[in-house]
């Protein structure tokens, strides 16, 4: 019999975890000598009080969907990748290629078209790690901390000395050309009646990674693969035993991740930029694992957290424009609920469970 | 490429390697013992912030080594205690460190001294000064060794030094005491060495700490010797360049003080040269900088001998089954 309830262990137990983090983030405000309700207060109008704000609340969600599937897609198979950065760093190069040099008139084309790039090129840079965890026995986690900086060194080679267009001293390439420019939630959700910001860069590819947590949802829990995926996760010898591959298992696991870490490119190259620039994930692959950790591995829960972080991204940013805390706040609140979601969990579990076991006496 | 070139390059390699050797060798420790730290990183940048601050507001830098040194370990305490006590994930306890840490010494750097997250640029006896060894201007004279000496050998910070000998230290403390003989079982059969009596949790706290340690020394000569204080992010990478040399030594003390020097040789050659012409193949800078990385996968591969790390490493010590 489990020691407590599901719903403590899929709703409490996070919620304990974010509670510790906030209470920490809010000492940490203390300290440098500001108000943390005011702080909270600020966050919220800038994040969610506007559909500007939201726009760019949604934008950051959307990034955060695809690196937190990313993470939550390999934890099942029990893989760490923590290479979603590198991987969407190349996702950006596939999508570059293919609205750069591709014919796309229309972005009902080109999205599609650029979603395969990213989704390929991210994929082929978890190949090699995953290849050598399932063949060589590599660790996983260090070969994708590795391939992360060497993504770096390529992507920075490529944009200095290839991509970057005759004359301009930015390391980037050209802006994308009409065609695959993706429409924005305001050209969206114009024609029925509802004014969105113009500003904002919130676009289309929102709705692809809602559609992506309705995929991963389907793959993990509706079908054969998904099922060996788990079992795989779950007992490598047992699913040995019951004739799973664990080499196949292994390879394809980690290439969905990095598909949907690539497949991030989309929203923030293609959607927001519009050309690819140097270091554009700008740490999303990173949050994606406090994502996937918060929301306990699964595309509901991933959905949750990222619009969550998306809310601390947006309202972070507003803090830094407007009071004197800067933005790295974001980073310590994203430390701390990785460290108690993830690495200090059987410390709010443990009481917990007591609590849990001498209510049921008790009864 | 003349001799005096070759030279600073070498003398560059050996401040260069110096870090990434400091915290090679933390991390030794710890993943000898069994605890998986990929926040060697978070430790060293904690460290280079809160020594650079105190060397500056103290004009001590002993001081600000000191207080390093207590912010590196008051991280490997919280690793600890995620990853000992708590018999939490030693990787995301890990990732969390870095994380904390990146964002914390901006946070503070700018509330501190409002300077756009870093300190101000340290002068005097807030940093560690070049120590010039005996004989060394009496030997410049001297052809080929005189350079040798009084560029080379002579003429560095005294962490520099230090350093070095950690890897003699290090060796003699692993390989010929029962301390040495002890943390290196509770990485590679815990249960046994508790059999024997022996605390597992003691034994594996003791070598977060230390690993705490001299992080904080590998984060304080950042700040404080190679450069002249904080900058945001100083660290750039190193933490993780030295997990990949701990990995390429296969997690010997010996072993590291060669990778990391080849390491603190491709950073000095990238940092001279732009692009590097070997008689018509030109290197561009990329490829040197991310050479280790490349390195390491290989030989993590098995590719060139093989790097097995400590058996029991990564997985929490669990007294009753």
């Amino acid at each position: 019999m489990d020691k407590m309830p599901r719903w403590a262990d899929v709703f409490l137990i996070p919620l304990i975890s974010l509670l510790l983090a906030a209470g920490l983030s809010a000492l940490v405000i203390l300290a440098i000598g500001e108000n943390p309700w005011a702080a909270v207060k600020m966050m919220v109008s800038g994040a969610l009080g506007s559909t500007y704000g939201w726009g760019y609340t949604l934008y950051y969600t959307t990034n955060f969907i695809f690196t937190g599937l990313a993470v939550a897609v390999a934890y099942h198979a029990r893989l760490f990748n923590i290479g979603g950065e590198g991987q969407a760093m190349l996702g950006g190069l596939g999508v570059a290629l293919a609205c750069l040099y591709l014919p796309l008139p229309h972005w009902l084309l080109a999205l599609p078209v650029a979603a395969i790039g990213a989704a390929l090129f991210g994929a082929a840079w978890a190949l090699i790690p995953a290849y050598l965890q399932a063949k060589r026995g590599s660790h996983i986690v260090i070969t994708t901390i590795m391939f992360n900086f060497i993504a770096a060194g390529l992507l920075n080679y490529l944009l200095v000395n290839l991509l970057r267009p005759v004359g301009s001293m930015d390391p980037a390439t050209d802006k994308f050309p009409e065609g695959t420019h993706l429409p924005t939630l305001h050209d969206l959700l114009a024609p029925i009646g509802i004014e969105f910001s113009k500003a904002a860069p919130a676009n289309v590819t929102f709705v692809v990674a809602l559609l992506a947590c309705l995929a991963v949802w389907l793959l993990l829990w509706r079908t054969r693969l998904g099922y060996e995926i788990r079992a795989f996760g779950h007992s490598e010898p047992a699913a040995v035993y019951a004739g799973i591959n664990p080499v196949k298992i292994t390879m394809i696991a980690m290439l969905i991740s990095g598909g949907l870490a690539g497949l991030m490119a989309v929203n923030n190259v293609m959607g927001e930029a519009e050309r690819l620039v140097l270091n554009a994930v700008e740490g999303a692959g990173f949050i994606g694992i406090a994502v996937a950790l918060m929301g306990r591995n699964h595309p509901f829960g991933v959905l949750i957290a990222a619009l969550l972080f998306g809310f601390l991204y947006q309202g972070g940013a507003e803090l830094a424009l407007w009071t004197s805390i800067p933005r790295e706040l974001i980073v310590v609140i994203q430390a701390l609920v990785i460290l108690f979601t993830g690495a200090l969990d059987h410390m709010v579990r443990m009481p917990l469970e007591r609590i849990f076991l001498s209510l049921r006496k008790g009864a | 490429m003349d001799f005096l070139t070759l030279i600073q390059i070498l003398d560059s390699t050996i401040r260069l390697a110096t870090p990434l050797l400091l915290a090679c060798l933390a991390g030794l420790y710890s993943e000898r013992a069994g605890v998986f730290d990929i926040g060697l990183e978070g430790k060293m940048l904690a460290a280079a912030f809160l020594s650079a601050a105190v060397a500056y507001v103290t004009g001590s830098v002993w001081l600000g080594l000191l207080a390093g040194i207590g912010a590196s370990m008051l991280l490997a305490l919280v690793h600890g205690l995620a990853s000992i006590t708590f018999r939490g994930n030693q990787l995301i306890s890990g990732v969390a460190i870095n994380f904390l840490a990146a964002g914390l010494t901006v946070l503070v750097a700018q509330s501190w001294f409002q300077q756009g997250g870093r300190t101000p640029s340290l002068m005097g006896g807030a940093r560690f000064e070049p120590i010039t060894l005996p004989f060394a201007d009496a030997l410049s004279g001297v052809p080929f060794l005189g350079p040798i000496y009084g560029d080379l050998v002579s003429g560095h910070s005294v962490l520099v030094y230090m350093a070095f000998a950690l890897v003699p230290i290090t060796w003699w403390i692993l390989f010929r005491t029962r301390f040495g003989l002890r943390l290196r079982a509770v990485g590679e059969n815990p249960a046994a060495v508790d059999t024997a009596g022996v605390s597992v949790t003691r034994l594996r706290y003791a070598a977060v700490l230390i690993c705490g340690v001299l992080c904080g020394v590998a984060g304080a000569y950042l700040a404080t010797g190679l450069q002249a204080g904080f900058v945001k992010d100083m660290t750039a990478g190193r933490g993780f360049i030295a997990l990949a040399a701990l990995i390429f030594a296969k997690w010997r003390p010996w072993n590291a003080l060669w990778a990391c020097l080849l390491f603190g040789l491709l950073q000095a050659v990238a940092l001279r040269y732009q692009n590097l012409d070997l008689g018509g193949i030109v290197i561009p800078v990329q490829v040197m900088d991310v050479l280790p990385y490349i390195l390491t996968v290989i030989f993590l591969a098995g590719f060139v001998g093989k790097a097995i790390p400590p058996r029991a490493g990564g997985e929490p010590y669990v007294k009753e089954r």
